[in-house]
């Protein structure tokens, strides 16, 4: 058929408005829609929101808002979005409220917490999820004086924090960063997605456009990040620990090592005695200062110096006597005999791993020569920590990245440390084209302070923050008879390094009295009882047992939501909270910073709407909660609130110690002093005029090597990143661990329990380990020959994403992703149903078949199911229906040991939980046809009188949202269109010929 | 492509409608028909009604039928909008036409011979205008081929004789034309076979040039596979161009559709034939409502197992 | 306005999609969705939100692929559409009521929600499946190209651009003219082998998808070499090493 046309000028063709006014206002702020904190524009039209677009200024996001934050209009629009206090009328479970006033709520909640905190503190456990404000709940804890807090970390993913805090002052997890802009081999590590969401989509973008980098990723599936890697490293979850020891012998055989680099910046040359039986076997000699000794063959001769002196020519290989008498041998020496053993040969572990030996090799090859055969070489001039002058940084353009695939594993501690070491032995952190930090790290090995809660009286705040980096076991929180203080077990000799606490295990211990019982379980926006809870049914249970008289195993319950969670139910008292755009909020240093490897940075949240429901900032109510109950931070001497404005007026007015705030930017009475300043009672205007963030720039000179760079210690220091200017040497051979290992061996005065001298002995282990993960460990293969593990989809925040309008049509239901050769020998196709047996229970899916994952695991995408009733969706949605959630077959306990004795599911270092270690075997479900998922429990009662949400017509269920948005004309005439090239500036270095500049921003445009 | 029920009624009715029309005045035109009221009224009745109902039923399915009268603009690109204009325009020659037979006008005048071919051609050209909508689709490779109007045109000959079969057993007086209304309707039944059993040929066993690989243009890699679809509920296009329906129940429909729809009616007829005229009218009554259940059925199908090239977005490797 | 241009348009602007980069993260269709809930065609009405089986207007839709090669070599690639402003759009020609139509200014396939009877045929005649129906509305809706944003001088200069380009955090996508050879967008198609998707349809589609690039990939890299047999001819090399600090 010919193609007919109109005529030639299109004379008849309609007139569309160009140009509508979009907004009456547009104001910045913080996205909450995960963790990634991005800077957002908000339009707003008629008191509601018309669009949210990234904030182009802003450092986190540089304009770019991923599929979450965009639909942060249909969070705000919910109709699960809590509406009133809530005081608990029914059984504790059933779902049955009636609305309270705040007074009421207030004063019964100030009530109970006089009462605990007057006769035991440490009966509150008040722990909280992915808080955005833990340096502020954390310091309320401690004012209230219980160990009993933390956040999110113990079951995310402090194996990563712990690992790289104790060994390079610095972390994966969102305080490091790949550089994106030199790197030529980046290799990430089990991440779907990550806290760092956009940035680390940038990056990629950025690295592969420039296209000089090799991009491998090591993951049992291939989506998301690793679907645009050049190499997919599809290996067997858990091994990972032996993969990268496979490339340190194969590095270590080749000489492939950054000698330089190990012993200018890492303790390799600094000498471990060796005297077993002793009770400092395998800590490092020191001198009479207690610096660490190395043996110095500067004069030919060979000495015991300090290791910390820059004029020395250390020996990293070769026994040194000590004045003693005893040997002493340096650290690297110790790590090298390891790792070239033949046990960690790629031949040797090839098939545990499931990665064919000459790939590894090969992998290896090309990472030596990444490193050490590229030409980069900024010409830049800086100094050292010794104040030597260079004139340029030498690039070890070798990038990592890793999170919760090597995180959520009971060997994840030490897989991350080997990692580490990894990154080391090629010299490439904070070397150009190498891993990053961002600051406030590096810092300290492990930075202070100790965790604080060795003595809890009443009415007495703890003597510290309660998290903190234990040094040795002089540091843990246990007794006399080495039982653990903290409800937890964080800090015990079950989990010495549990530098974020238990949060996954504190439920299950409050129910079992195991340490102890508590009185209170207060909990703020963690849905323990279904997605964040491994075992989310006999969480249930715990959550309702009772005791043979009748009363809770788990007396009160407090629980602060904004939106109707399967949590909400198992709350005695709900405080709920507003959304992200109705409030106060304080992204700070103090806490997980928003940082980037080039410079500092914080944010605010400021109200951009006025909530339309009765609810208030949980912030706000801890302040409240806390003038209440007399909290010495929170009153003044005549026992009247501090902070009567709030939490922004915490922001503004608290100090934690002299000069230092909440806030770094524009601190000082003329706002002009950052980091450390007075307070500044307008900085939060100072903010809001700069788009809700502040954010500073490294100089050149200050930009990499940082842990060893004069000038940027110094600076570190002078913003209180750093308590001295020192250099941050980092930590090949872990002391610290060794300390833990000799006092199981029977040393010092404080030694583990005799059931748990064995674990900590092999624990640990001074240098990276291997070992099997628990789980797999425990159960046998062939009964469970799968492994099953979870991602997060890129358009999903866990669970709360699923009352979104927007995003649940994207995802309302989760399969199982099988290879073909397990649905073949299974004998089901796709959407065939299956249940997914573990040692724990079973759970019913439908399965999809895939070719890009590793043929011994299965995975499918985190917190989909949901159960029927909550979230204000109908009972028979698709998540709650056809979704399922893994959870209900991971335990938080390991099979019993032969003793009887079962553990809990996480790291033995760092009580990290072990997500992915769940071991499966798949049953083909008998019956054809529709199917459901199982199991579901009983349907909760939905919210009374839900809010509406704007443009909902329920008669016919239809959302019509934006409606009534649409804008006025403005009578402008059509602007020229203008073009975006996406990494415009990585295809102008190319030849493509394109114009260098920004996105749609060309150079020029820039400069004026 | 999802088989819409005002969609099916309004190609099916219509095109019995224009057979019917077409029938009436070509027999009339060659003197075959007797000018007799009855016929007249019946059958330019029934052909209205039917052409009507089917019009009106179009519109059900259109998110705005208060606009439908905007549908006539585009006839010079839309053969959809060329089927508006020539099923309205079919109305003047052929309401004319059948004025004048039922008020006894002398239809052998060159003005009513104009009139009445212009009607009869317009019938044929608004079952083809019907026809190409589907056939200039070319995302539909079932339909994009000169078996849909043949196929179309072939049905309306077909349905609308066999009505005529009834019709002419109506009234002792038009006895004499019923062999020749008979062997038309068996014609055009054995001719819709054979044009239908092409069109199955050409679902079953051939498709489009489109795979998965030209539309992701990932063919260079490897064999294209989806993995996820962009949502996991169905949205417009998977309802309205995903359909699909398994082969052997499609085959089973196909077989209904030819006993309904052939072998039935064929039978029936042919034994009408030779039976008294009241017997007849009960067996070609019979035949035409087989024929009727039929011809829905094809057309179910027609929409049915056409797939269309955005299936091969959502999992299909041939469309 | 059923007719097409009667010439070869001056001015084609599309969008530039690469498949090398993109991660699949649907930023793009949400921002789409958000952005035009309240705009040029608004509201992209969803029915049942938050009931058994949502779905709703969306103009841009992210799909994901596995691709096999004979050896069994996999690949995913996440596979972005929305409409590809063609330009021989079949959708404009089957249209009997010329309420969809090729802008001649820009080549912008719109809908004219005013005349737009619902017939749903050209989204029949769309190759691609780019066209939503609004079943409330009983109008036909499309990707807008988001005419109301790009050309908007209330908004500032960097926010004129698709709200699915600004905001890909990947920077997958691009925009521009491409109807003009010399354009920055043209030469990156030109650069990177830009494609069209169902060529054999004949559309002629304005929007170019950039395709993954090889792998770096050498499966037969060579290993390292040892420099000493084993452990202890290493650790003997190694301890008469000097090293400055
Ligand atoms: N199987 C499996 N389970 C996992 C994981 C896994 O990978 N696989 N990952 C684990 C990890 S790392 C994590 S971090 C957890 C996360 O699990 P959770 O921390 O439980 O995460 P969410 O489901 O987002 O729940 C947080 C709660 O916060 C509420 N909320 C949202 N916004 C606000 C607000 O503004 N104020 C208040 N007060 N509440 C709000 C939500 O309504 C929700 O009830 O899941 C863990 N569980
Ligand atoms: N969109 C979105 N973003 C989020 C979140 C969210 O819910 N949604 N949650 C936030 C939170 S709380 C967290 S903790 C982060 C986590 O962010 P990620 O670290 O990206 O977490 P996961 O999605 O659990 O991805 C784990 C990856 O590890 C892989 N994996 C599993 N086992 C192994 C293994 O043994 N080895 C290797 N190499 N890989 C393995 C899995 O296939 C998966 O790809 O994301 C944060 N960002
Ligand atoms: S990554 Fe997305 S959800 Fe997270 S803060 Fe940024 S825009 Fe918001
Ligand atoms: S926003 Fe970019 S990376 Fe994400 S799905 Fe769209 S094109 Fe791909
Ligand atoms: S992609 Fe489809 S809707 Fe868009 S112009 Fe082409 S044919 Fe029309
Ligand atoms: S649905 Fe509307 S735009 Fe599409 S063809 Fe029909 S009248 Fe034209
Ligand atoms: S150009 Fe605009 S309307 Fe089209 S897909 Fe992108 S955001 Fe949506
Ligand atoms: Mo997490």
């Amino acid at each position: 058929m010919a193609v007919t046309r109109q005529d030639p000028d299109g004379r008849g063709q309609v007139q569309v408005d160009t140009a509508p006014i979009v907004s009456d206002e547009v104001k910045t702020t913080t996205c909450y829609m995960c963790a990634c904190r991005c800077g957002v524009k908000v339009h707003l039209k008629d008191g509601a929101v018309r669009y949210i677009e990234g904030n182009p200024d802003h450092p986190v996001n540089q304009g770019v808002l991923c599929a979450k934050g965009s639909a942060g209009v249909m969070q705000q629009n919910s109709p699960a979005k809590l509406r009133k206090p809530l005081l608990r009328t029914g059984e504790r479970g059933a779902g049955q409220f009636k609305e309270i006033e705040w007074g009421e709520a207030l004063a019964l909640a100030a009530d109970w917490l006089t009462e605990i905190r007057g006769r035991d503190p440490s009966k509150l456990a008040f722990f909280t999820g992915r808080d955005q404000s833990q340096s502020f709940t954390g310091w309320w804890a401690a004012q209230f004086g219980t160990p009993n807090f933390a956040a999110h970390g113990g079951f995310c993913s402090v194996n990563m924090a712990a690992a790289g805090l104790y060994t390079i002052g610095g972390s994966f997890w969102e305080f490091g960063e790949p550089d994106w802009d030199h790197t030529r081999y980046f290799m990430m590590f089990g991440v779907a997605e990550d806290h760092d969401s956009n940035p680390i989509k940038m990056g990629l973008g950025r690295m592969k456009t420039k296209g000089q980098a090799k991009f491998v990723s090591v993951n049992p599936v291939k989506t998301g990040y690793s679907a645009i890697a050049d190499e997919w490293i599809g290996l067997r979850p858990g091994t990972d620990g032996l993969f990268v020891m496979a490339l340190i012998h194969e590095l270590l055989r080749a000489e492939k090592v950054d000698w330089d680099f190990l012993v200018r910046y890492t303790n390799a040359h600094w000498l471990v005695v060796d005297a077993p039986g002793d009770p400092d076997h395998g800590l490092f000699a020191r001198n009479a200062l207690g610096d660490p000794l190395c043996w110095d063959v500067r004069n030919g001769e060979g000495a015991l110096r300090s290791a910390l002196i820059p004029e020395t020519k250390p020996r990293l290989v070769g026994a040194a006597t000590l004045e003693d008498g005893r040997r002493a041998i340096p650290a690297f020496e110790l790590m090298a005999r390891r790792y070239l053993d033949p046990r960690y040969a790629p031949d040797a572990v090839a098939e545990t791993i499931g990665i064919e030996a000459r790939t590894i090799k090969r992998l290896a090859a090309e990472l030596a020569e990444a490193a050490f055969e590229s030409d980069l070489e900024l010409d830049i001039e800086w100094t050292d920590w010794a104040g030597r002058k260079h004139d340029s940084f030498i690039g070890r353009p070798v990038s990592m990245h890793a999170m919760r695939g090597i995180s959520a594993h009971s060997n994840g501690f030490h897989t991350c440390r080997a990692i580490h070491l990894l990154q080391m032995l090629l010299g490439s952190i904070d070397a150009p084209g190498g891993f990053r930090s961002k600051p406030p790290f590096p810092r300290p090995c492990p930075p202070g302070p100790k965790p604080a809660g060795q003595t809890v009286k009443p009415n007495t705040p703890i003597a510290g923050m309660p998290l903190g980096f234990p040094q040795g076991p002089e540091d843990l929180l246990v007794d006399e008879a080495g039982a653990p203080k903290r409800v937890d077990k964080a800090y015990s000799w079950d989990f010495p390094i549990a530098a974020h606490g238990l949060m996954h295990m504190v439920i299950h211990n409050a129910w079992s009295a195991d340490p102890y019982p508590v009185d209170l379980l207060f909990l703020y926006m963690a849905n323990m009882s279904w997605n964040s809870s491994m075992n989310a049914a006999g969480v249930m249970h715990y959550l309702t047992d009772k005791h043979p008289d009748g009363s809770y195993k788990i007396p009160k319950i407090i629980y602060s939501d904004a939106y109707h969670s399967e949590m909400v139910p198992y709350a005695d008292l709900v405080l709920p909270d507003t959304t992200y755009l109705e409030r106060w909020d304080c992204i700070s240093l103090l806490d997980r910073p928003i940082c980037s490897a080039h410079g500092p940075a914080d944010a605010i949240r400021q109200p951009v709407l006025t909530p339309d429901r009765d609810v208030r900032p949980f912030q706000d109510v801890l302040l409240d909660l806390g003038a209440r109950i007399g909290l010495p931070g929170l009153t003044r001497d005549d026992g009247s609130p501090k902070f009567p404005g709030g939490y922004s007026d915490y922001i503004v007015n608290h100090q934690r110690g002299p000069g230092v705030g909440p806030l770094a930017g524009w601190r000082g009475v003329d706002g002009d002093s950052h980091g450390k300043g007075t307070v500044n009672p307008d900085q939060l205007d100072r903010y809001i005029e700069n788009g809700c963030f502040w954010s500073d720039s490294f100089t050149p000179a200050q930009s990499y090597y940082k842990h060893g760079n004069r000038e940027y210690l110094d600076y570190a220091h002078k913003m209180g990143f750093i308590p001295a200017a020192d250099q941050i040497v980092m930590q090949i051979y872990s002391e610290h661990l060794q300390k833990f290992r000799l006092a199981a061996q029977g040393h010092g005065d404080r030694q583990p329990p005799d059931h748990l001298r064995q674990r900590i002995e092999s624990y640990f282990d001074p240098l990276p380990i291997w070992y099997t993960p628990f789980e797999e460990e425990a159960v046998d293969e062939e009964s469970f020959p799968l492994h099953a593990v979870t991602q997060r989809p890129m358009h999903m925040y866990h669970s709360w994403g699923s009352q979104n309008a927007w995003l649940r049509q994207i995802t309302a239901r989760n399969r199982l992703f099988i290879h073909p050769s397990v649905a073949e020998e299974l004998g089901v196709i796709e959407d065939d149903w299956v249940w997914i047996v573990s040692h724990h229970g079973r759970v019913k899916a439908q399965v999809k078949p895939m070719a890009g994952v590793n043929p011994h695991t299965t995975w499918t995408w985190n917190a989909i199911g949901k159960r029927k009733g909550a979230w204000g969706l109908a009972p028979d949605a698709p998540e709650a229906t056809k979704g399922f959630l893994l959870n209900h077959v991971i335990s938080e306990l390991l099979p019993p040991k032969s003793d009887g004795q079962r553990y809990s599911n996480s790291d033995p270092v760092t009580g990290q939980a072990a997500w992915y270690d769940l071991r499966v075997r798949l049953e083909k479900c008998a019956e054809d046809g529709p199917g459901e998922t199982e199991p579901t429990f009983d349907m909760l009662p939905p919210l009374a009188e839900a809010p509406k949400p704007a443009g909902f017509d329920a008669e016919r269920s239809l959302l019509r949202y934006g409606e009534s948005l649409t804008g006025a004309p403005s009578g402008r005439s059509a602007a020229e269109h203008r073009e975006w090239i996406g990494n415009r500036h990585e295809y102008a270095q190319g030849d493509a010929g394109v114009q260098d500049g920004q996105g749609n921003r060309l150079r020029e445009e820039d400069a004026s | 492509m999802h088989p819409a029920k005002s969609v099916i009624f309004f190609t099916t009715a219509s095109g019995a409608g224009y057979g019917l029309g077409f029938w009436l005045i070509l027999l009339s035109l060659t003197g075959l028909a007797p000018q007799t009221p009855l016929l007249g009224w019946a059958g330019f009745s029934l052909a209205f009604v039917l052409v009507t109902a089917g019009l009106l039923a179009s519109t059900f399915h259109l998110g705005h039928p208060e606009r439908a009268w905007r549908a006539l603009s585009q006839w010079r690109t839309s053969w959809l909008s060329r089927e508006g204009v020539a099923a309205v325009a079919t109305y003047i020659p052929v309401g004319l036409y059948g004025a004048g037979w039922v008020f006894g006008a002398d239809l052998s005048q060159p003005f009513w011979q104009t009139v009445g071919g212009l009607g009869a051609a317009l019938c044929v050209i608004t079952v083809f205008c019907t026809a190409m909508i589907y056939a200039s689709l070319k995302p539909v490779h079932a339909w994009r081929s000169a078996v849909t109007p043949a196929a179309y045109l072939a049905l309306a000959w077909a349905t609308g004789a066999v009505v005529l079969t009834v019709l002419v057993r109506l009234d002792a007086g038009l006895a004499d034309m019923r062999a020749a209304v008979d062997t038309i309707a068996l014609f055009g039944i054995a001719l819709s076979t054979v044009i239908k059993r092409v069109h199955w040929f050409r679902v079953t066993k051939t498709h489009g040039t489109g795979s998965a690989e030209s539309a992701t243009g990932l063919g260079d890699l490897g064999k294209v596979t989806l993995l996820e679809a962009p949502h996991t509920e169905a949205n417009y296009l998977l309802k309205e161009m995903g359909f699909s329906i398994a082969r052997q129940h499609a085959a089973a429909l196909w077989r209904a559709a030819f006993i309904a729809g052939v072998i039935l009616p064929f039978a029936l007829i042919a034994v009408a034939g030779a039976m008294p005229s009241s017997l007849g009218l009960v067996l070609t009554a019979l035949a035409a409502l087989s024929a009727a259940i039929g011809v829905v059925v094809e057309r179910w199908l027609f929409f049915a197992q056409a797939k269309h090239s955005v299936t091969l977005y959502y999992g299909a490797d041939r469309a | 306005m059923t007719a097409l241009p009667a010439r070869e348009l001056a001015t084609k602007l599309g969008l530039v999609i690469d498949l090398d980069i993109c991660v699949g993260c649907h930023a793009c269709a949400v921002n789409c969705k958000e952005w035009n809930a309240g705009g040029h065609s608004a509201p992209l009405t969803d029915s049942d939100p938050y009931g058994a089986d949502p779905s709703g207007v969306w103009f841009n839709r992210i799909h994901t692929f596995e691709v096999e090669t004979e050896a069994g070599d996999s690949r995913t690639v996440h596979f972005p559409k929305s409409c590809l402003h063609c330009d021989d759009a079949p959708c404009v020609t089957v249209c009997p009521t010329g309420a969809s139509y090729k802008r001649v200014e820009d080549g912008i396939v719109l809908v004219n929600a005013d005349t737009c009877i619902g017939c749903k045929l050209c989204s029949w005649a769309c190759p691609y499946g780019a066209r939503e129906y609004d079943e409330d509305a009983g109008v036909m809706k499309k990707c807008t190209l988001c005419i109301d944003k790009i050309y908007n001088e209330t908004l500032p200069v960097e926010s004129r651009v698709p709200a699915c380009v600004s905001t890909c955090p990947a920077g997958a996508r691009s925009f521009g003219d491409l109807g003009d050879p010399n354009s920055d967008v043209s030469k990156i198609v030109a650069a990177r082998g830009g494609y069209d998707l169902m060529p054999e349809q004949g559309c002629k589609p304005v929007n170019k998808y950039l395709p993954p690039r090889p792998r770096k990939h050498d499966p037969d890299g060579e290993g390292l070499s040892p420099v000493e047999a084993d452990q202890a001819g290493l650790l003997a090399r190694w301890v008469d090493r000097l090293f400055t600090r």
